[in-house]
């Protein structure tokens, strides 16, 4: 055994207390996940950046057979979190639950600089645990875009400070709603056609400030489909973004409060049209399964779960009404957490090919992450950017006028691709409710 | 550890972006697919050509630093495990394929390319390469040649021995040879493209190969056949055999196998049977179409409760994946799988197929069995826990006896996924002392200072062999 230093310590003793040995040692080695994995194949097959290393280092530093130094860590943040290793797993190994606790982890015992510990804070603590707040920081970003300072700051080149994802990504991002839009929403629909179903929709903190169009654009999807909706008060952010970065007791809290808000509307399903969110609602029963209040709850919960795609799909909404649009050819980006999590990828491909003039070309390797990733694309710029241009020589090849995503995260990395290709009066690149909306005569953007 | 003085000189060869002498980089090339062992190596080294390989090879020798050729650590038998430490040598960079003949019908390969890249490579030109591991999606040309492993096709077309036309391989004093060649005929001298292949990286490493390639089947049709007796489908096996009939796959899954592998592909594969036949043959359709015929003929009379044809090819693709997940879909009853190797002759596969459920009684352990029943290879796999001491010894036992039975039976300890350190101790009882003694020769004069891939193949000590009392 190697020598450790107090904090590695400290965190090896936390691997041995807190990781789930049973899981580790489900993993048989046999390499299955190798070829799903977009960062093995992207550092040119090196093991300990692959799913099978990882689980091998994770249950190296529980068993005290190295230690957890920064290669260890630096294998853990180099992972996309994209999970195409779970459903490809023949043992089952819950790859995504590992990879949680032990960032969580690393996390406890982390001491981040002043400065990311101070934004770590506001995010993760002051920002998108309120949805008022974030609706006030989108606002500032909207203020931002329409005055003219959006045009200065490029000019003046202050974006060149960052990196270079993220000077792309200014670019990239949507004009944002005014906060009069945000806040006057009804919180109840009624169904458009005959009714088929109650809907609770899980609004999202990110999709209803930034990408507000799209949530209107799935609840009059919904109502055309026959679904009596509505918003409850008192949701919040799903949590992702907290679980997916190593902060765990904040993504509990932010799921019981979602718990609350669901468990009084009797919905008989509830949606999200965020694969990224909709993914790690539907794991509450797992990241609430030690609490005796909120297990059972949770597990109710999580039952009700469908992204918008799957209950359109389900309700025949592609075949009961007319779709069509201009001929052009469009083509799909997996979400990675909606199809290898939510296991739902038959559904938005049988409503794209249904669209009358859409001539819908699968991309190879739809399946495999964009690199977008959460905030991935900040924090692991270069190979995000890598991914991205790999992925985009794919999507090229398809000759799409559209690129469609289900999931925020997605759809900017894609405009981001779009951006830094330069086809961006060539090329677009929608969500798939936005698209269907468009499909059904009505124009969303 | 080794000493910077040593990963000076290995640098000086390949470039420090290709030497990982970091804790974390070595231990995830510490294991392989065999559970229950873990070694780290001192280094990992990944040359770009032959000639770096032969260039590390002599620093290795001139320091004795034991030298592990790996592909993608796939392999069942511990055999990329470092168990003296030393070298891991990846071929990551090595894995092109140079050249594909259709006017010989071969191919030439780097060892690193993974083999179901190769075998696309060579469909796309209407060419045929067999030799399908259920690995294959994962494993590497140079571990199938060092494996001699099998597939799924391997009862009417070979194991990867039968494609191996031609090597280039290293030697452990750093010399470069090349045997064989793209020859329909070569006797010229000892065969040394056979006794390297399956020499599981203890004689040499390969650099370069040449493999044989077939016209690609005109058609081919997939059959499921459904039995309530283990041993009813064990005895089809025999009589499709006996019926002169050789199906390009003939593969069998018991229940709990079926029970695992199901719960994975969800494919909708029957749970409520006591095994299923996987069968399939190819060629031209006529020909394709008689034979499935006279095999649904015999199964039926042979008991089977329902015998149905995969329909689409689609159909047919998701039934033989799922076979291939069956190991690692056994892995998600038990923290421990372990699965063995046993090989018998055809004839013989029901007298196995019922010794391994009365061994498997006897020592009170759980036993799933699926395999490539054509071959009269079988893989019984036993879900443990390596943390039972208990439990752990009553599976070796079993084992133990398993291995005997077969070699009774005139098979082998191991069909195709070689001896490694899993299976050395067990060598002697299928060799014999003088066997082991001629092959202990070879590693000799090959490897005189015993550095490729030591602790492997030849056991320490040879595990002493009971009487099985039945
Ligand atoms: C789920 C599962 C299913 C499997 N199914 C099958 C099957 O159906 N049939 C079968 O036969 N096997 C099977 N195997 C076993 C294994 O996949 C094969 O043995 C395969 O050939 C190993 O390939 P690899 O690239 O992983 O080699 P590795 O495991 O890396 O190495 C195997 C051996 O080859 C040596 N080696 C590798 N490259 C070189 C080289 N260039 N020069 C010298 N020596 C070298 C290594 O030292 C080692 O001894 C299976 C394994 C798993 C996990
Ligand atoms: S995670 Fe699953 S597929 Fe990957 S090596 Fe482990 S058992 Fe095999
Ligand atoms: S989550 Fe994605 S990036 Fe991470 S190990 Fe799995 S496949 Fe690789």
């Amino acid at each position: 055994m190697t020598t450790m230093t107090a904090r590695e310590k400290a965190i090896q003793e936390s691997f041995s207390l807190r990781m789930d040995e049973a899981e580790l040692l489900n993993c048989m080695r046999c390499g299955f996940c190798l070829p799903s994995c977009p960062t093995y194949l992207e550092t040119g097959l090196d093991e300990s950046q692959s799913p099978r290393g990882r689980i091998a280092l994770m249950k190296a530093v529980h068993d005290g057979l190295i230690a957890p130094d920064d290669d260890v860590e630096k294998s853990l943040n180099l992972c996309l979190g994209c999970r195409a290793c779970e459903p490809v797993c023949p043992a089952g190994v819950k790859y995504g639950h590992l990879l949680e606790e032990a960032r969580d982890i690393f996390n406890d015992h982390n001491e981040h600089s002043a400065p990311v510990k101070a934004v770590r804070k506001t995010v993760f603590e002051g920002l998108f645990p309120h949805q008022n707040r974030m609706e006030h920081a989108v606002t500032l970003l909207g203020i931002y875009q329409r005055s003219g300072l959006q045009n200065a700051t490029r000019k003046l080149g202050f974006m060149k400070l960052f990196p270079e994802s993220m000077q792309a990504m200014e670019r990239a991002l949507p004009a944002v709603p005014k906060k009069r839009d945000m806040k006057n929403r009804p919180r109840s629909f009624s169904a458009l056609a005959e009714k088929t179903a109650t809907v609770a929709f899980f609004s999202g903190c990110l999709m209803d400030t930034m990408f507000l169009e799209t949530n209107n654009a799935t609840i009059k999807l919904l109502q055309k489909a026959g679904c009596d909706i509505v918003i409850p008060d008192g949701q919040n952010c799903c949590g992702a973004l907290h679980g997916h970065s190593g902060e765990k007791d904040g993504a509990k809290n932010l799921a019981k409060r979602n718990i609350d808000a669901f468990e009084k509307t009797n919905a008989d399903y509830i949606i999200t049209n965020a694969g990224g969110c909709g993914a790690f609602l539907i794991d509450y029963d797992h990241l609430l399964k030690d609490d005796p209040e909120y297990a059972d709850r949770a597990k109710a919960f999580t039952a009700k779960m469908k992204d918008i795609t799957q209950i359109l799909f389900e309700l025949d909404f592609h075949q009961r009404i007319e779709l069509k649009m201009e001929p052009q050819t469009i083509t799909y980006q997996d979400s990675c957490h909606l199809r290898n999590v939510m296991n739902t990828h038959i559904a938005p491909r049988a409503l794209m090919n249904a669209i009358d003039g859409a001539n819908y070309r699968e991309m190879e390797n739809a399946d495999s992450c964009c690199g977008s990733a959460g905030i991935y694309n900040i924090v692991e710029s270069d190979m995000s950017m890598q991914i991205l241009d790999h992925k985009m020589e794919k999507a090229k090849a398809t000759e799409a006028h559209t690129i469609v995503t289900a999931n925020p995260g997605c759809l900017l990395q894609m405009k981001l691709g779009i951006e830094r290709e330069g086809l961006s009066d060539k090329v677009r690149a929608v969500h798939i409710v936005d698209l269907l909306l468009e499909a059904c005569g009505e124009l969303t953007h | 550890m080794i000493s910077d003085y040593i990963k000076t000189k290995f640098t000086a060869i390949v470039g420090a972006e290709n030497v990982d002498v970091s804790p974390a980089g070595r231990l995830v090339y510490s294991y392989d697919a065999t559970p229950n062992f873990q070694s780290m190596p001192d280094a990992v080294i990944a040359p770009r050509n032959t000639k770096e390989v032969s260039q590390i090879v002599n620093v290795c020798r001139e320091e004795k630093i034991p030298i592990v050729p790996r592909g993608s650590g796939t392999n069942l038998a511990a055999g990329t495990v470092p168990s003296e430490g030393g070298i891991v040598l990846l071929f990551k960079h090595m894995n092109q394929i140079l050249e594909i003949d259709e006017e010989n019908l071969t191919v030439t390969v780097q060892p690193g390319v993974v083999t179901l890249n190769m075998i696309n490579a060579v469909e796309k030109r209407g060419l045929f390469y067999p030799p399908d591991p259920s690995s294959m999606k994962i494993s590497t040309i140079g571990g199938n040649i060092n494996e001699n492993s099998g597939g799924l096709r391997g009862l009417k077309y070979g194991v990867t021995r039968d494609y191996v036309m031609a090597l280039e391989a290293v030697l452990p004093n750093g010399d470069i040879i090349r045997t064989g060649g793209k020859l329909a005929k070569d006797v010229a001298g000892y065969d040394l493209t056979r006794l390297l292949t399956g020499s599981e990286g203890t004689l040499a490493v390969i650099t370069e190969a040449t493999l044989k390639l077939i016209p690609m089947p005109e058609t081919k049709q997939t059959m499921l056949a459904l039995y309530q007796s283990m041993d009813a489908a064990a005895k089809s096996v025999s009589e499709i055999i006996a019926a002169k009939i050789i199906p390009a796959t003939l593969e069998f899954l018991d229940r709990p196998t079926l029970k695992a592998v199901e719960d994975f592909a969800k494919i909708g594969l029957p749970t409520d049977v006591e095994a299923v036949l996987l069968i399939e043959q190819d060629g031209p359709a006529e020909i394709v179409a008689r034979d499935m015929q006279k095999i649904a003929d015999i199964c039926t009379r042979e008991q089977a409760v329902s015998v149905q044809i995969a329909a689409t090819e689609a159909e047919a693709l998701a039934l033989t994946s799922a076979r291939r997940a069956a190991l690692s879909a056994l892995a998600r009853l038990k923290p421990t799988t372990i699965l063995e190797d046993a090989t018998v002759p055809r004839s013989e596969i029901a007298n196995m197929v019922k010794a391994i459920n009365e061994i498997a009684a006897k020592h009170n352990v759980t036993i799933a069995t699926f395999g490539h029943a054509g071959d009269g290879n079988l893989h019984p796999t036993c879900p443990t826990d390596a943390r039972d001491h208990d439990e752990m010894e009553r599976v070796e036992a079993a084992f133990a006896d398993i291995f005997a039975k077969a070699i009774e039976l005139g098979g082998t300890i191991t069909g195709e996924h070689g001896v490694g350190m899993m299976k050395a101790p067990y060598l002697e009882w299928k060799m014999g002392p003088e066997g082991i003694a001629i092959m202990k020769a070879i590693k000799q004069s090959f490897d005189p200072d015993n550095i490729m891939n030591p602790g492997k193949i030849f056991a320490k000590e040879t595990r002493k062999r009971l009487v099985i009392s039945q």
